[in-house]
């Protein structure tokens, strides 16, 4: 667990379970991000790593367990199926627009330009005045490369573009913490650079995020601590150093050397 | 005058010749196409909504609607809705004290044409929003849109593309369609085109005229159509 206890906590999972008919994806799972941790959540496929994503921000509903974003839990009842849902959905919709979400398919919206992309939530959510989310905007255009391309439309641009794109998406609502969902698995292997470039960049100022990632020099280069899932449990946690270093779960020994 | 084989005089706008009355029952044609088909698009929305989001009994009688809408013949609704219609307005306004109403032929034009076109606009936007991406509407939900918002942000301006094809076909039937309201008694095009034919036995020259003008009028909107087809599409980088 992350150390320095007096930090926040930003986003705080208990005992999550979740399940998909007769399948049961995730186990019960805690996980708590305190504000500045990057936390990389590796895995094999199907082993739940975007599932347990998508119930932070609430895109898929957990059969039971709790989710609080900065300490606020996020009202849940039961749904007359044996599983949650949320209760109070404007409270959702609050929470959810300052999680910025990055997808594996980058998910930009194909009918606006790069930089309506960027101010929709902004203006059309959060009520910014428009001139103002412009000029923040295009100043993360600017950051992420972009700014020449604010007026083009996503299919336009390469797959390394886009996923640049997303994220000045996901940056421009000011989010408490960022979630990734295997931001560069979609690339082309010579994109993939350009893309983690701007996420290390990110977590070197400390912004608080989980990345589900199998870039796994990556994960070990830029994330504060690591979460290996398998069979919708946490195997094994800690920090890079330990988990690639000296890992002790047969499981992880086995992922780690067949990834690499 | 018998160098002439047709006489073109028949078609001066201004009495003795007929096209005038032609260019005003054209007139009416596209007043009665355009309200149609608009309120066919609003109950189409209203219809593909209904299908895709609505509960149980919505969805039942979304389908009802568009399955008589389509199964039966458009002349048969057009004679169904006119009288039907006018005469249950007719009873209410009795029962409300009002007496007899006097519908207007323009009314009762556009309310056929529209719940005649909302069926099948119905159809055209329910495939048009199914072919959204499922990742462009999950965006929004991820970034704390509503449903409405996500509708009115997203998923109608995104499945547009799709449906321009399928709508601009509509609009050209509802064009057509308004022929039918010929034997309502409706001075549309086709019925002052057969007055003017019968009055004087230039059956020829005026239908003729009439088709020009239905051409033309076709011509005229795939221009537009185009124009708004290319906007529309303007975030899609080849054309498929
Ligand atoms: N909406 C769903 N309905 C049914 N099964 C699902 C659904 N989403 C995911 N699953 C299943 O849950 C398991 C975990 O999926 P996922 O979280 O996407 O794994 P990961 O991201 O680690 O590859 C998989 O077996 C997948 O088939
Ligand atoms: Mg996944």
């Amino acid at each position: 667990m992350p150390a320095m206890t007096e930090r926040a906590e930003a986003i705080a999972v208990r005992d999550l379970r979740k399940r998909f008919g007769a399948l049961e994806v995730l186990k019960g799972i805690s996980l708590t991000a305190h504000e500045g941790d990057v936390i990389a959540i590796i895995g094999g496929s199907g082993s739940g790593k975007s599932t347990f994503l998508r119930c932070i921000n609430m895109l898929e509903t957990p059969s039971s367990g709790s989710v609080a974003i900065r300490g606020e839990a996020i009202a849940l009842k039961g749904d007359g199926h044996g599983g949650l849902a949320p209760s109070n959905r404007r409270q959702v919709q609050r929470l959810r627009a300052r999680l910025g979400m990055v997808f594996q398919s980058f998910n930009l919206w194909q009918h606006m330009t790069i930089l309506q992309n960027v101010i929709e939530a902004p203006v059309h959510v959060l009520g910014v005045p428009r001139a103002e989310a412009m000029e923040r905007g295009e100043a993360l255009l600017r950051r992420v490369g972009l700014f020449e391309k604010r007026d083009v439309y996503p299919s336009f641009l390469s797959g390394g573009q886009q996923q640049r794109a997303a994220i000045a998406r996901a940056l421009a609502v000011q989010p408490h913490a960022m979630l990734f969902d295997e931001p560069t698995s979609a690339l082309d292997p010579e994109l993939v650079g350009e893309v983690l470039g701007v996420i290390g960049d990110l977590a070197k100022e400390k912004r608080t995020m989980i990345l589900v990632t199998h870039e796994m020099k990556f994960a070990r280069n830029v994330a504060s601590h690591i979460v290996f899932l398998a069979q919708g449990v946490i195997e094994e946690q800690g920090p890079p150093e330990q988990i690639f270093g000296d890992p002790r779960s047969e499981r992880l020994k086995k992922f780690i050397s067949s990834v690499h | 005058m018998t160098a002439d084989v047709i006489n073109w005089g028949l078609l001066a706008l201004e009495p003795p010749g007929w096209g005038g009355v032609l260019l005003a029952g054209l007139f009416n044609s596209i007043k009665i196409a355009i309200g149609g088909y608009s309120l066919g698009l609003v109950l189409g929305t209203g219809g593909a909504c209904g299908k895709l989001y609505g509960g149980p009994v919505v969805k039942d009688l979304m389908e009802i609607y568009t399955t008589l809408v389509r199964a039966v013949p458009e002349l048969v609704l057009i004679l169904l809705l006119y009288y039907a219609g006018t005469d249950v307005l007719n009873r209410a306004a009795a029962a409300l004290g009002y007496g007899t109403v006097n519908i207007s032929g323009l009314a009762a034009g556009i309310f056929v044409i529209g719940v005649v076109q909302g069926a099948y606009a119905t159809e055209v936007l329910r495939g048009a929003i199914l072919a959204v991406p499922a990742g462009q509407i999950e965006a929004a939900r991820a970034y704390g849109m509503s449903p409405l918002l996500t509708l009115r942000r997203v998923t109608l301006p995104a499945m547009l593309p799709h449906a321009i094809p399928g709508l601009s076909n509509l609009w050209l039937i509802s064009t057509k369609d308004t022929a039918l309201l010929a034997v309502v008694g409706f001075s549309e095009l086709t019925l002052v085109t057969r007055q003017a034919a019968g009055a004087t036995k230039a059956y020829m020259l005026f239908f003729c005229a009439a088709g020009a003008l239905y051409l033309l009028l076709t011509l005229v909107s795939n221009l537009i159509i185009r124009f708004i087809e290319a906007r529309a599409r303007r975030g899609w980088a080849a054309p498929s």
